[in-house]
């Protein structure tokens, strides 16, 4: 089952609790009901005859599923990147630029996509990891800027107005143009990323990268090449942005320069910390509650930004480490009750020996 | 272009590099010393153009306004600070932008709620409105009163980092935090002074443009990032980097924007050069930061050590 | 180690009920239900940001038009779901996609900018509801990709720079420069201007979208000395240059013809600043029609401003869909006859005279209207009609089934 990053106090309270004790805990619980939630958003759409919420739940799960890259470099990398948009908007424009010249096949789309947006990454994230720090937030900045102006420069592409789909990917007999299958597929793929996730946290290259984050010097002194490790998560996180880039073309029927602008980055950021860096399933939640407060308010109030902008303010202090941080005090607030019933029961059986 | 249209360009490159500066000085003092990423200061500087054009438009006197804007500047500083900033100065930088976005949020509605959607209107000082004859060619008499206002800042900077007791302890402050801390010096007092001084500087440099440029809401997210790039390139916590550094990329972007055009339309045909020019010079500034970021993290001018 | 992790869940937990019970309370407002009885109509504007107040205006004369007629556009009760785009055409697709599909409305109106039209353009005409455009009238759309469910009460960009190109011609510059953002709408404006003007352009520049400082520019200006000068800055892009403008000492120098930039949003935050300007526009408050004599004064009362052209076109498509809508006793479920009903309605423009063109945009004139001293600071005062030689002929472009 899915577990949290090995930072999390749950595996120190997994380890005291014995085998029979063990319940499921609140997070595996959370998780649970989260991707079952999400998985009957099409049927609860249909049998309620509103068709809306299938477009809003795909836009949570593209969102989620960018999220989710962001934090493989962001959470268990401590790569803090503000040009992370840079990747849906190159995956989108892969899509847009290929319907345009005719070109509807989804595994072509995808493959352009996935090899932009690793050379993209590759290149971009070799200069940029030479650096750290505040440095490394801005050229991943700047970088992302000089594909926006590039962008907005390409009149044949639409420019700064933007390039409508000309047409959707196809897979065979499935379009993406189809709102329910977009879903299940970005859905498909956003549970694979989780699952493959938890797998990568616990396997020599996630825990090499977590060590890269907690102490370079000492992985540097181990004689752990930092750069590429480093580089290698970025360049995967680049891909796995592109991807949600062109399921993002296909949802919205739109190819813009605005989905690489810095407030996008900005979005990301905010969806992966307000979630809960590390954790993988944060960003799902982030980009969740995110996105439903802000339609929430736009529908009660003109002025939604006036009270979005303080809720933030107010999470960012409330909140240790996000959403997730909750999930993960409650089990943590358990496991030391359990342990510390198991320390007064093996107590009392020491004096009565 | 000839000699004289490029040296008027440069003047129109180091007018914008000063405008950028009023607004970098505060800023790179907040990150520098107080390693505090606040990207609600283009909020700062939009809440000192409002407020100084409300009360110039109410009182008539530009004096009036700018005076104004000082003692506006820092009661909302110390507010800021008590409600948010103190619990997040020893957050790390994650949370800290996403707080200090959430504020942008908070302010620009806040000042669409009083004022609304429009420009807010604000007009140049009539003594300061006719034109000053340089090089045979009219220039704004106020664009010549930022640059003069930008160069006492800049000199007051100096004189106050480099000349006095507190310049002594901002500057410590910046290169080694625990130390002064431990040497026994307030250092809450000292972070308060250095935010309430970054304040004032954008809200005089918001001030001082809202004659020439739009007071609206959202006018400092556009400020905002510019002025990231040019502490960068300066150097983080250095006053003389975001001096030096805004100039070079008010020169730059300038002249890369009048040159550049007129550069590719001697390559290609005129349709490409039109539209690839303005895009390629506002990219030139982007390129320049990476560069030195890749060269020189550490940034052009960076503060001094010993 | 317990009270301190109490207190941190403490904050966690009050954290988490903030959220909670904000989504738990904002949940009903997402799910809401279509209701039959009244009318839907759709309203997407860009009602924040730098150009928030050109969408505003939109809204408000909409508005003011269905409470002038008792809440009731055509007899039937009307309800307006106003949408902001942001001027993002992603965001404008979604707010499109839940117009439709969520709040099931017969008829969407608005749109302010070309990007945001040209985006959801296709989602809207395909599902087969009506767009009334009152603003944005991409060149495309008026021409090859015109649609039998789009209508628009405004023009199409090459029509109104057209009439810019026309009054420069007339009024005798024979050397100018042009100005103009460089987005779509911006290099339309140019070259729908080049086609009417006659004389000798010195220079095109396109600026970046959004710039605040055109020192560079300006200078440029000085340099090359023109007998005058057109420029296209809407919002406060239009703010900033006018302003810079005029302290360069232009102002009185080199006239300066402007289209959507020195307009009713602009003029309250230049005032004085701007007088002597000329501009070519489609509406001024002060047109002598009895029409506009009550809309001025209904929304100056009601708004405490005066009318831009943006207010006028959108109090003119909801004339126009309350003439319609009289037409088919409000019945808004036959598309089709709507349609008809639409194209072939009779009402009071506040612009003159008002009929659509076969492409469906209004065959309505342009006038030359300059900014002047008045006792607010600065009023628009309207100097005659402006009839462009040469069009383009869009229409006949057009070919709808």
């Amino acid at each position: 089952m899915l577990t949290p990053s090995p930072s999390s106090p749950i595996v120190h309270a997994a380890a005291v609790v014995p085998a029979a004790s063990r319940r499921p805990t609140f997070y595996t619980l959370f998780v649970m009901l989260l991707l079952a939630g999400l998985a009957l958003v099409p049927t609860y759409a249909a049998l309620s005859g509103q068709a809306f919420y299938v477009t809003l739940f795909a836009r949570i799960v593209v969102f989620a599923i960018a999220a989710v890259s962001l934090d493989l470099i962001l959470g268990i990398g401590g790569l803090v990147s503000f040009g992370h948009a840079l990747y849906l908007g190159l995956g989108a424009y892969a899509a847009g630029v290929l319907a345009q010249h005719g070109i509807d096949n989804g595994w072509v789309h995808l493959g352009v996509a996935i090899v932009l947006c690793g050379a993209v990454g590759f290149v971009t994230g070799f200069v940029s990891l030479r650096t750290t720090g505040i440095a490394f937030i801005m050229i991943t900045l700047a970088f992302a800027q000089m594909v926006y102006f590039l962008a907005v420069s390409l009149k044949q592409y639409g420019g700064d107005d933007g390039l409508p789909l000309a047409a959707s990917s196809r897979f065979g007999n499935m379009s993406l143009g189809d709102p329910a299958t977009l879903y299940y597929v970005a859905f498909g793929f956003l549970c694979l990323l989780l699952l493959s996730g938890s797998r990568f946290v616990k396997a020599r290259f996630g825990m090499t990268l977590a060590g890269i984050r907690m102490n370079e010097r000492r992985m540097k002194a181990l004689g752990v090449p930092t750069l590429q490790y480093k580089l290698g998560a970025y360049v995967i996180a680049a891909i796995l942005c592109g991807i949600a880039g062109v399921l993002y073309a296909n949802l919205t029927q739109f190819v813009s320069p605005s989905y690489m602008s810095w407030t996008t980055s900005g979005e990301l950021i905010m969806m992966v910390v307000i979630g809960g860096i590390g954790t993988f399933v944060g960003p799902v939640v982030g980009a969740l509650a995110m996105v439903l407060v802000e339609e929430g308010l736009k529908s009660a109030t003109e002025h939604w930004m006036f009270i979005m902008g303080p809720l933030i303010v107010l999470i960012v202090l409330l909140t240790r480490r996000g959403l997730m941080g909750v999930v993960h005090s409650a089990d943590a607030r358990r496991a030391a009750k359990i342990a510390a019933k198991i320390a007064a029961r093996s107590k009392r059986t020491e004096s009565l020996s | 272009m000839n000699v004289t249209l490029f040296v008027m360009q440069c003047l129109n490159g180091m007018q914008l590099g000063v405008l950028l500066f009023l607004m970098a000085a505060g800023l790179t003092l907040v990150f520098g010393i107080m390693n505090f990423v606040n990207l609600a200061h283009g909020s700062l500087y939009m809440m000192g153009a409002f407020v100084g054009a409300l009360v110039y438009n109410t009182t008539s006197s530009f004096i009036l306004g700018v005076l104004a804007v000082i003692p506006a500047m820092l009661a909302l500083a110390f507010v800021l600070e008590a409600l948010v900033f103190k619990r997040l100065y020893q957050r790390d930088h994650l949370d800290q932008v996403l707080a200090t976005f959430g504020l942008i949020l908070f302010f620009n509605e806040l000042i669409r709620m009083i004022w609304g959607p429009s420009p807010y209107y604000m007009e140049v000082p009539p003594a300061l409105s006719g034109t000053v004859n340089l090089f045979g060619i009219p220039y704004p008499a106020y664009r010549l009163l930022i640059v003069a206002s930008g160069l006492a800042v800049a000199l007051g900077c100096y004189l106050l980092i480099h000349r006095t007791r507190i310049g002594m302890l901002i500057r410590a402050g910046a290169t080694h935090r625990a130390m002064i801390g431990a040497l026994g010096i307030n250092i809450k007092l000292l972070n308060s002074l250095v935010f309430g001084l970054g304040a004032v500087l954008a809200g005089l440099a918001g001030m001082l443009a809202g004659p020439i440029l739009s007071v609206q809401p959202g006018m400092g997210e556009p400020v905002l990032i510019l002025t990231m790039v040019v502490i960068v390139i300066g150097g983080i916590g250095s006053i003389r980097g975001a001096f030096l550094g805004a100039l070079i990329v008010g020169v730059i972007d300038t002249v890369g924007r009048t040159l550049l055009p007129a550069v590719l339309r001697g390559l290609f045909e005129r349709g490409t050069a039109d539209t690839a020019g303005p895009a390629l010079a506002s990219m030139l500034i982007y390129i320049l930061m990476a560069v030195v970021l890749a060269l020189r993290p550490q940034g052009l001018f960076p503060v001094r050590h010993g | 180690m317990v009270a301190s992790l109490n207190f941190r869940a403490l904050h966690g937990r009050l954290g988490c009920a903030l959220i909670l019970a904000t989504s738990a309370a904002l949940a009903p407002l997402v799910s809401q239900a279509a209701d039959a009885t009244p009318l839907k109509i759709g309203f997407i504007g860009t009602l924040s940001g730098p150009a928030g107040a050109l969408g505003q205006d939109q809204y408000d004369a909409f508005m003011l038009a269905i409470e002038q007629k008792g809440g009731k556009l055509g007899g039937v009760p009307v309800q307006v779901v106003r949408e902001d785009d942001q001027l993002k055409p992603d965001i404008a697709v979604q707010a499109a996609q839940k117009l439709i599909e969520r709040d099931k409305v017969q008829i969407v109106t608005g749109v302010t900018f070309s990007n945001v039209m040209m985006a959801i353009h296709k989602p809207i005409t395909n599902a087969g509801v009506l767009l009334i455009g009152s603003n944005a009238g991409p060149t495309p759309l008026a021409g090859a990709g015109c649609s039998p469910w789009f209508f628009s009460t405004s023009w199409n960009n090459d029509e109104l720079h057209e009439a810019g190109g026309q009054l420069a011609t007339d009024l005798g510059y024979k050397r100018m420069v042009v100005m103009a953002p460089n987005y779509q709408a911006g290099r339309d404006a140019v070259a729908g201007f080049k086609r009417d003007y006659r004389g000798t352009l010195v220079d095109e520049v396109y600026t970046q979208v959004n710039q605040p400082d055109y020192s560079a520019e300006i200078t440029q200006l000085q340099a090359s000395q023109p007998d005058a000068v057109y420029v296209f800055y809407p919002g406060g892009m239009g703010v900033n240059f006018v302003k810079q403008y005029q302290q360069a000492g232009l102002l009185g120098k080199v006239p300066l013809i402007s289209v959507s930039t020195i307009d009713g949003t602009t003029l309250p935050a230049l005032k004085e600043i701007a007088v002597g300007a000329i501009t070519s526009s489609p509406y001024s408050p002060d047109l002598k029609n009895a029409e506009n004599a009550q809309f001025v004064a209904a929304y100056s009362q009601k708004y405490k401003r005066l009318p831009s052209l943006y207010a006028a076109q959108s109090y003119d498509a909801a004339n126009l869909l309350d003439a319609a809508l009289t037409t088919v006793k409000g019945n808004a479920t036959d598309r089709q006859a709507l349609r008809q009903a639409i194209k072939t309605a009779k009402f009071q423009s506040v612009r003159g005279d008002f009929s659509f063109d076969t492409n469906q945009f209004p065959r309505a004139g342009f006038y030359r209207v300059d900014v002047v001293k008045a006792a607010t600071g600065a009023a628009f005062e309207t100097k005659g009609p402006i009839v462009a030689k040469i069009r383009n002929p869009l229409a006949q472009q057009c070919k709808m089934n």
